[in-house]
């Protein structure tokens, strides 16, 4: 008997139990649903927490003063050696030195109360150079970012993140107003594009901080430190491929420019977003895998569900499988024909799990508020997930239909 | 090897029986207690014959029904059905030999109840792999060889136990089998659809076909052209006297 003709008998006799076959593929649907809903929920977290820790700028390095002692990449208190220099960061912008280097953005930042008009409010106002932008990965959304002769000239100028913006100058157009921070009035100039990271716990709000030129926060607003030293230097690689050749040159640069012969002494710490990401990623991947874990147990009760009612159906169909044999059925052609109708439930259940998760996909973050992300591998999985399921719980019921003797089975009333 | 469908063998030419026992036994094993079904049983029916085998319940008669029909083995002893020897045949070569050489009709009828009475008399041509088209037209031809050729499309529960148990001897002839082997065929039926069922198995031997019989019923029985007696586990060859002394 060909394959074919084996297909369509077990087809036939899924069909021929509709109430049955569609309990059984119930069970299945809904192991696979909860795998594809549970999957995409992880991976539309991981997305989540990418694209905000993303946001913080792409190929970025940080390079920060003082070694780090914590060995989890966290940056450690900014500032608490001043050993970073405007030098260091002129020689990490020469493209002969540190080819693989984009471009490079110091920072010098503290926090101030700053008032305009009668609101007030404390943030990070941070000193920087035009190449902020392109290294954070940022845009504007009104105005213009300092410029370089803003720098030169000290300028007073300021740029407002959003939420501050919205803080200091409720309902008025920001820009051209005067902002007062430590007694120095400020000009703004421009306001940022909101990087929409505000609700995320993980990372401190992107939108909530004043970029000042680097030389204005020097001379005019932060007192008491050298003028030359900076906070933070920000290192943006060409791409994420020369990430790793621009932390060698960093590292090497600021080793000969400190004069320290054993990289062990080295008085800073770079630290990548990678790390971040990685650091971040590696939690929801737990969480997806906890999860992923509840939905494949519950895909095994699916699939004992199959093994169930194909026991059932070989024991109420002990007179059929008597007379298929009779009448010349192989034992191979009989268990063919039940692992057949197994994978048939199975993979009916795969096929409507994976649709009943998409339609999830589709709904359910409206109601959850979590983004649920369903891949093509994700649901081609669960459908051999499923077909698996329907083999592997089918072959003990079939081997019994198989090796029942055709008198025994005839001879059922 | 040839079949025997029209059971009349060439002048001149050893007619070599369908069914051929030697000394058979069979012994079932209920834990520490043996019972012998069968005691050894020697009989052979040659192609073309009507014979029914006639018993008590007990008598052994199902068992002997099970192994003439290959359904089950012999405990000792040989059984060669149109001279192959199916003794020590594995179970899949056992299915072979059912689906080639006999056609089985049951007490029960056996039909599929999902089925049309075309796909259930196809259902042992699809076992041995005919194609789709051929299939259906055997089914038909079958079908209309018992007088159903207006019933094809219905299913077993739209149809009356006589006609139910016409759709399994058409099911019986479609593969053109060495042997029909008919167990208790009238057992289920109303004296109408029994006559009815007992004359087209006339009409099959008419046709030269081996047929074998097995019943409790006399009167069923003697519509045979040779009794053979079935009592505790042996068989004797008998007359119609016989036939009458266990009325």
């Amino acid at each position: 008997m060909s394959w074919l003709e084996t297909f369509r008998t077990g087809v036939a006799g899924v069909l021929s139990h509709r109430l049955r076959s569609g309990l059984t593929v119930l069970g299945i649907l809904i192991g696979i649903a909860a795998v594809i809903l549970t999957v995409g929920l992880g991976e539309g977290a991981q997305g989540q927490v990418a694209s905000e820790i993303n946001a913080l700028g792409s190929n970025v390095l940080t390079v920060t003063p003082g070694s780090s002692t914590s060995s989890t990449g966290v940056r450690e208190a900014l500032g608490t050696a001043s050993t970073l220099t405007m030098s260091d960061v002129a020689a990490l912008s020469s493209p002969v030195d540190a080819p693989d280097i984009k471009a490079v953005a110091p920072i010098t930042s503290s926090a101030e109360t700053l008032t305009a008009g009668s609101s007030t409010w404390t943030t990070s106002v941070q000193g920087t150079t035009p190449s902020w932008l392109t290294v954070r990965g940022r845009s504007l959304a009104q105005g213009r970012f300092i410029g370089t002769q803003d720098v030169a000239d000290h300028g007073a100028v300021a740029v407002l993140g959003a939420t501050t913006a919205s803080e200091l100058f409720r309902g008025i157009d920001p820009v051209g107003q005067t902002v007062d921070v430590n007694g120095t009035p400020l000009t703004v100039v421009g306001v940022l594009t909101s990087t929409g990271s505000s609700t995320s716990s993980s990372s401190t709000d992107q939108d909530d901080l004043v970029v000042i030129p680097i030389s204005t926060g020097a001379e005019r607003i932060f007192g008491g430190t050298t003028r030359n030293s900076v906070s933070s230097i920000a290192v943006q690689a060409r791409s994420s491929g020369d990430l790793t050749a621009a932390y060698q040159e960093t590292d090497h640069l600021l080793l000969q420019l400190h004069g320290i012969t054993n990289p062990t002494d080295a008085d800073f710490t770079i630290t990548s977003e990678q790390s971040l990401i990685s650091t971040a990623t590696s939690v929801d991947h737990t969480l997806t895998i906890l999860l992923s874990g509840v939905a494949a147990i519950s895909l095994l009760v699916g699939g004992i569900g199959v093994m169930n009612i194909m026991l059932v159906s070989v024991t109420e169909r002990i007179r059929e499988i008597g007379l298929r044999k009779a009448l010349g059925a192989t034992p191979g052609v009989i268990r063919r024909q039940f692992l057949v109708e197994a994978s048939v439930l199975g993979l009916m259940g795969g096929a409507l799990g994976a649709l009943l998760g998409v339609v999830g996909a589709a709904f359910l973050p409206g109601a959850v508020g979590d983004p649920i992300t369903i891949s093509p591998a994700a649901m081609a999985g669960a459908l051999v997930v499923a077909l698996v399921i329907g083999i592997a719980f089918g072959v003990y019921p079939a081997s019994r239909a198989a090796h029942l003797a055709p008198i025994d089975a005839l001879r059922t009333e | 090897m040839s079949r025997s469908g029209d059971g009349t063998p060439p002048a001149g030419t050893i007619v070599r029986p369908v069914i051929e026992l030697e000394r058979v036994t069979k012994v079932y094993r209920t834990g520490s207690i043996a019972v012998a079904a069968l005691r050894g049983v020697s009989l052979s029916i040659a192609p073309g014959e009507y014979v029914a085998v006639i018993g008590p319940s007990g008598s052994g008669k199902s068992t002997l029904m099970h192994i003439l029909g290959c359904l089950d083995v012999p405990t000792s002893g040989r059984y060669r059905l149109a001279g192959e020897d199916v003794g020590g045949m594995s179970e899949t070569a056992l299915a072979e030999v059912r689906n080639r050489r006999i056609g089985f009709v049951f007490q029960q009828f056996n039909l599929l109840s999902s089925m049309t009475a075309w796909q259930n008399v196809e259902l042992p041509l699809v076992y041995a792999g005919v194609p789709r088209a051929e299939r259906k037209e055997r089914a038909m031809e079958a079908l209309a060889s018992v007088g159903l050729a207006g019933r094809v499309a219905h299913r077993p529960g739209e149809l009356s136990g006589g006609q139910q148990q016409r759709v399994a001897v058409a099911r019986a002839l479609v593969t053109e089998p060495d042997l029909i082997l008919a167990d208790e065929p009238t057992g289920n039926l109303d004296s109408v659809s029994a006559a009815d069922v007992l004359r087209l198995m006339d009409e099959l031997h008419d046709a030269g076909r081996t047929l074998v019989l097995i019943t409790h019923d006399a009167e069923v029985a003697s519509a045979s052209e040779r009794v053979l007696g079935i009592r505790d586990g042996l068989v004797t060859e008998n007359d119609v006297r016989y036939v009458e002394s266990i009325r």
